[in-house]
């Protein structure tokens, strides 16, 4: 964490008053705790006069944050200093906080540093026009979108050394920006074609139980396997209990039950299973047992999209599942929200209401 | 009550002690940095770590309740740990990161021999260090005159903290940033505002606070430790006065459960300076308008010939704030003897007097008392500075039940929310007919209390309030079987001693005002500093400083301070305490009693007494309360009240003054001291700004 400090004298302005609007959003906050609590409403308040003081926290600020919630300026203090999303600083108009956390430093966050000290200097330092200044947090959450800076109250995500640059150019110009991703994706879909999860057959319920079945299916050698394993705990041979000097024994490392069933072999080495028969030595194991009933359904509520209904002989679902190859899931007719299983939840698909 | 077993002791205690307290019970000791009994736990140190059978990892026993405790599987009572390898294993553990930050500065620490940590690591610490990293560096911070810090060493306890918050009652106090960068300071660096800040340095665990005026003057073990009593104030909190060779090097608190706990005032601790400076080490005698050095002799013959010449009538003794109950014994006898009925011990003109029964003014309901209280009224006082740690009392009762108390006097900030009810008398009687809110909260109380201070009664009317205060104990039911809710609060420390002494003006005699005024030509003055004698009178001045009362005086005789001397005192609740000697006096100065015992010789009034024993003796033989040390000879307060109550008069419209402008500088020993005239100049600065 970097080392923070109060402002200096100098920049600390002589006073601060609540506006309107910040006195009529702390009332609201306080009206939000029992009579006697008013302090519990202490982050938000300092939130918003950071925000009225134009994204830092002045001294007075801090004062006045404390008499509007009868607290002592020390205990409103502790909490300023305390979260480092309290700024004790000025910071420059756009205040950009760059992400130096594993993900985006994975993916090109260092290239990005460079940009912010090239154009801005060393963080914690607001260019002379007063528009800039950085600082290096952690994690801010959008490592899918990596590498990613936070600008003001907003995310800028897929971030290049070139698009950013550009980026910081038309802020500086006033020029409107996209915020989010800054290559066009949507959130945090796959930033190109759909290359996973395509195969139709993931779709249409065919694939339910396969894996089960093609387990059972290779297993079956070993059950038939058993008495001949039974047989084989019967010591053949005296073995010594050291392999004999200068001969090495041949063993095959990748000796897996796989292996031996691909060469047509019991899958497990009758060898491994000489112990079985030995009574004393079983560990009980809770043989499972097969039967062709499938578990019962928790709920007749299905959470598949297109809940295949072989029973009702809706062996394909109606619509088609599967995303056609090229467009963007934004766009694609099988994107879900929810409302499938929900039917009496009305989804705002576009989100607009938030 | 639960049982729980610590190392293999099963104990009985109450559930909802904390696994600390019980281990204590059960003998076990815990090593401890944040937890302080009488402070919130914060359970943040982690070195009082134990393993409790069961919980898989070691927990922090301050902060682990008896009833938190799941019992075994057959319902056996849970069993603790305090001594197992694990414990030592983990409390090892966090020894080494409190020392991995912690500067190996004990050799220039002024904690150094005093220290819990030094103490502790000496039990869990390692004797290497695994950390090659620098240690962090801290700014030291400014917190004023008395707490000079060192902020390196600190280990993050927030004991005084808590301290500053919940006991002194002022939030300035705090821990700001986080992590490694955590620092504890004052807002914006200012200095603490308390009149108990000096007791967060005891608090200290380490040496990150500590005494600022006792900075490398002495190291622990070179003091001689001298149990005593502190005379600042009349609450007598219990001290340990701490000597090397002649000179007291500082004064800590003792615990006292009954009168300060385990406070004191900065005022009690840091007049340490004030013995030593502007002393009377010999007797001087003025002439032709100056004071020249003279010997005993001389001095005594100065006296002996003016009281020769002068008329019993015109003769008076007036006894000033600091004064034990064997010195003005031996003065009030020497009066007797000599004829003398002008003798008062009241230089501030307060109405108390034993004629109306000791009830009539003791603080009645005893200071540990007021936890027992569920509505106070006070008047005419200010008991933060006048008591101090009677205001610390009401403060924790406060803590406890949020009661309703009310003031009338000068509106002050007493660290706790009070209903200010009004300036004057007229207020009282206004509670007392009932026309006034307050009055239903009393009234509806199971245990009221009436705490009256010297600033309603050192004034003309002041029997008239007394009386108004007591009729209205009365009616509110204050005064009665098991409960005695009618409280005088004084503010010196000799008043209540003279008072049981009857040192007050006899048939026909002065009061000390009178005497003051003119009323007589010779008057002996026994440390009253605080009252202005006109001139014309011949004033003999027995004290120990160059303060008011020896500028004045015509002769001067070098008294003994209370660290010089072994004195009783009785403080404001009636209690006999004794202030023994640590210290000798400077130079030719004496014990007061035996410098009145010369006198009386050359007067050709031997008193009769050769030994402090003697004296005492022949005291405890004429008032035997004063044998009973450490207790409080229960008064007959019912019918003192009743006494009082039925005085009536009728009382002025002025408002209530307190009688205490400076709380530094309320007596010659603190006025003296220049630690106690940078703390006033600081606390006038203080309110300066809370003016503003």
């Amino acid at each position: 964490m970097a080392v923070r400090k109060l402002a200096p004298e100098n920049m600390q302005p002589k006073s601060f008053a609540f506006s309107p609007e910040t006195e009529a959003f702390a009332d609201q906050q306080i009206a939000k705790y029992p009579p006697g609590r008013q302090a519990s409403a202490v982050i938000a308040l300092l939130f918003k006069a950071q925000e009225q003081a134009g994204g830092w926290l002045p001294q007075k600020a801090i004062e006045a944050v404390a008499a509007k919630l009868d607290m002592a300026p020390i205990r409103v203090m502790e909490i300023a200093t305390f979260y480092t999303m309290f700024n004790l600083e000025p910071v420059g108009k756009y205040f950009i906080q760059f992400c130096g956390t594993t993900p985006c430093q994975l993916r090109g966050a260092g290239d990005i540093k460079k940009v912010l000290e090239k154009r801005i200097g060393d963080q914690n330092h607001v260019t002379a026009d007063g528009t800039f200044s950085w600082l290096e947090v952690e994690c801010l959450g959008a490592c899918c979108n990596a590498p990613m800076v936070q600008i003001n109250d907003d995310y800028y995500e897929d971030l290049t050394p070139e698009n950013f640059d550009k980026l910081l150019d038309d802020l500086a110009a006033g020029r409107p920006v996209k915020k989010g991703s800054q290559i066009g994706r949507s959130t945090s879909e796959p930033f190109e074609a759909v290359n996973t999860l395509q195969d139709p057959s993931l779709y249409d319920g065919s694939v339910i139980g396969a894996w089960r079945k093609r387990f059972e299916e290779t297993a079956k050698p070993a059950e038939t396997a058993e008495p001949a394993a039974a047989a084989a705990s019967v010591p053949q041979e005296v073995k010594a209990a050291k392999p004999t000097a200068g001969r090495p024994i041949e063993s095959d490392v990748a000796d897996t039950p796989a292996k031996r069933a691909k060469e047509g072999e019991t899958p497990v080495n009758p060898a491994d299973r000489a112990g079985a028969a030995d009574q004393t030595k079983n560990t009980v194991v809770d043989q499972r047992k097969e039967s062709g009933d499938k578990p019962a359904p928790q709920s007749s509520k299905s959470y598949v999209a297109t809940p295949s209904k072989p029973e009702e002989g809706k062996v394909t679902p109606e619509a088609p599942t599967t995303p056609v190859a090229g467009t963007r899931p934004a766009q694609a007719e099988t994107r879900r929200d929810g409302s499938e299983s929900k039917p009496a939840v009305v989804v705002d698909k576009d989100n607009k209401t938030s | 009550m639960a049982k729980i077993i610590v190392d293999g002791v099963e104990v009985d205690v109450p559930p909802e002690y904390t696994l600390l307290q019980a281990a204590e019970a059960a003998g076990a000791e815990i090593p401890r940095f944040c937890f302080h009994e009488r402070l919130s736990i914060a359970g943040n140190c982690r070195m009082c770590l134990v393993e409790v059978k069961g919980a898989p990892k070691p927990v922090a026993s301050c902060a682990w309740g008896v009833r938190d405790c799941r019992p075994g599987p057959n319902g056996e009572p849970p069993e603790v740990s305090t001594k197992s390898p694990t414990v030592k294993k983990a409390r090892e553990g966090v020894m080494e990161f409190l020392l991995i930050n912690h500067p190996l500065d004990c050799p220039i620490c002024d904690q150094g021999g005093q220290c819990d940590l030094q103490d502790q690591a000496m039990a869990y610490g390692v004797d290497t260090s695994r950390y090659h990293e620098n240690k962090r560096a801290v700014t030291d911070k400014y917190l004023g005159p008395l707490v000079r810090t060192s902020m390196n060493r600190c280990i993050h306890c927030t004991r005084c903290v808590r301290f500053t918050t919940e006991v002194a009652g002022v939030e300035d106090m705090g821990a700001l940033w986080r992590g490694e960068d955590m620092e504890i300071t004052s807002y914006l660096e200012k200095a603490l505002g308390s009149e108990l800040q000096a007791n967060v340095a005891d608090l200290c665990p380490v040496g990150a606070l500590t005494h600022k005026p006792e900075a490398f003057h002495y190291r622990p073990w070179e003091l001689t430790k001298t149990d005593s009593v502190d005379i600042m104030d009349a609450v007598g909190s219990s001290i340990r006065v701490d000597s090397r060779g002649r000179e007291v090097m500082r004064i800590l608190p003792r615990v006292n459960e009954d009168v300060n706990e385990e406070w004191i005032t900065d005022k009690a601790r840091q007049i340490v300076d004030g013995l030593r400076l502007q002393r009377l080490d010999r007797p001087f005698v003025r002439e032709n308008g100056r004071l020249r050095p003279a010997t005993w002799q001389e001095a005594f013959a100065t006296v002996a010939n003016r009281v020769k010449g002068t008329d019993p009538k015109r003769i008076g003794a007036i006894v000033g704030d600091l004064a034990a109950v064997e010195e003005m014994y031996a003065l009030k006898l020497l009066m007797q003897s000599l004829g003398v009925a002008n003798i008062d011990a009241r230089q501030d003109g307060t109405v108390l007097s034993p004629a109306h029964g000791r009830g009539s003014y003791l603080f009645n309901s005893t200071i540990a008392g007021i936890e027992e209280a569920d509505a106070i009224l006070i008047v005419g006082s200010n008991p933060r500075i006048e008591g101090s740690l009677v205001n610390v009392r009401i403060r924790k009762r406060w803590r406890q039940i949020a009661l309703p108390i009310a003031m009338i006097g000068e509106n002050a900030d007493l660290t706790y929310p009070v209903d200010y009810l009004g300036a004057g008398p007229e207020t009282l009687a206004d509670i007392l007919a009932g026309r006034h809110s307050f009055a239903e909260a009393l009234k509806g109380a199971e245990k009221p209390l009436v705490i009256v201070g010297q600033g309603a009664l050192s004034r003309p009317d002041g029997l008239a309030i007394l009386s108004l205060a007591a009729q209205l104990a009365q009616s509110i039911g204050a005064v009665r079987e098991g409960w005695n809710g009618f409280s005088v609060l004084h503010t010196a420390a000799s008043r209540v001693g003279a008072l049981d002494l009857g040192f007050v003006p006899g048939e026909g005699g002065l009061t000390a005002q009178q005497m003051a005024q003119g009323g007589v030509d010779l008057l002996f003055n026994l440390g009253a500093d605080e009252i202005d004698v006109a001139p014309g009178a011949f004033v003999i001045y027995q004290g120990t400083h160059g303060d008011r009362g020896a500028h004045r005086a015509d002769v001067i005789l070098p008294g003994a301070t209370y660290t010089e001397k072994s004195g009783t005192f009785v403080n404001t609740e009636g209690r006999v305490q004794i202030a023994n000697r640590a210290a000798f006096a400077p130079g030719e100065a004496r014990e007061d009693w035996a410098i009145l015992r010369a006198l009386s010789d050359v007067l050709g009034h031997r008193l009769p007494f050769d030994s402090l024993n003697a004296l005492r003796a022949k005291l405890y033989a004429e008032f035997p309360h004063f044998a009973a040390i450490e207790t409080i000879t229960p008064a007959d307060a019912a019918s003192a009240v009743q006494a009082l109550a039925g005085l009536g008069g009728s009382p002025g419209r002025d408002a209530f003054v307190s009688p205490i402008k400076d709380f530094y500088l309320t007596n010659p020993i603190a006025r003296a001291s220049g630690v106690m005239a940078e703390c006033s100049a600081l606390a006038r600065e203080l309110r300066l700004e809370a003016a503003e």
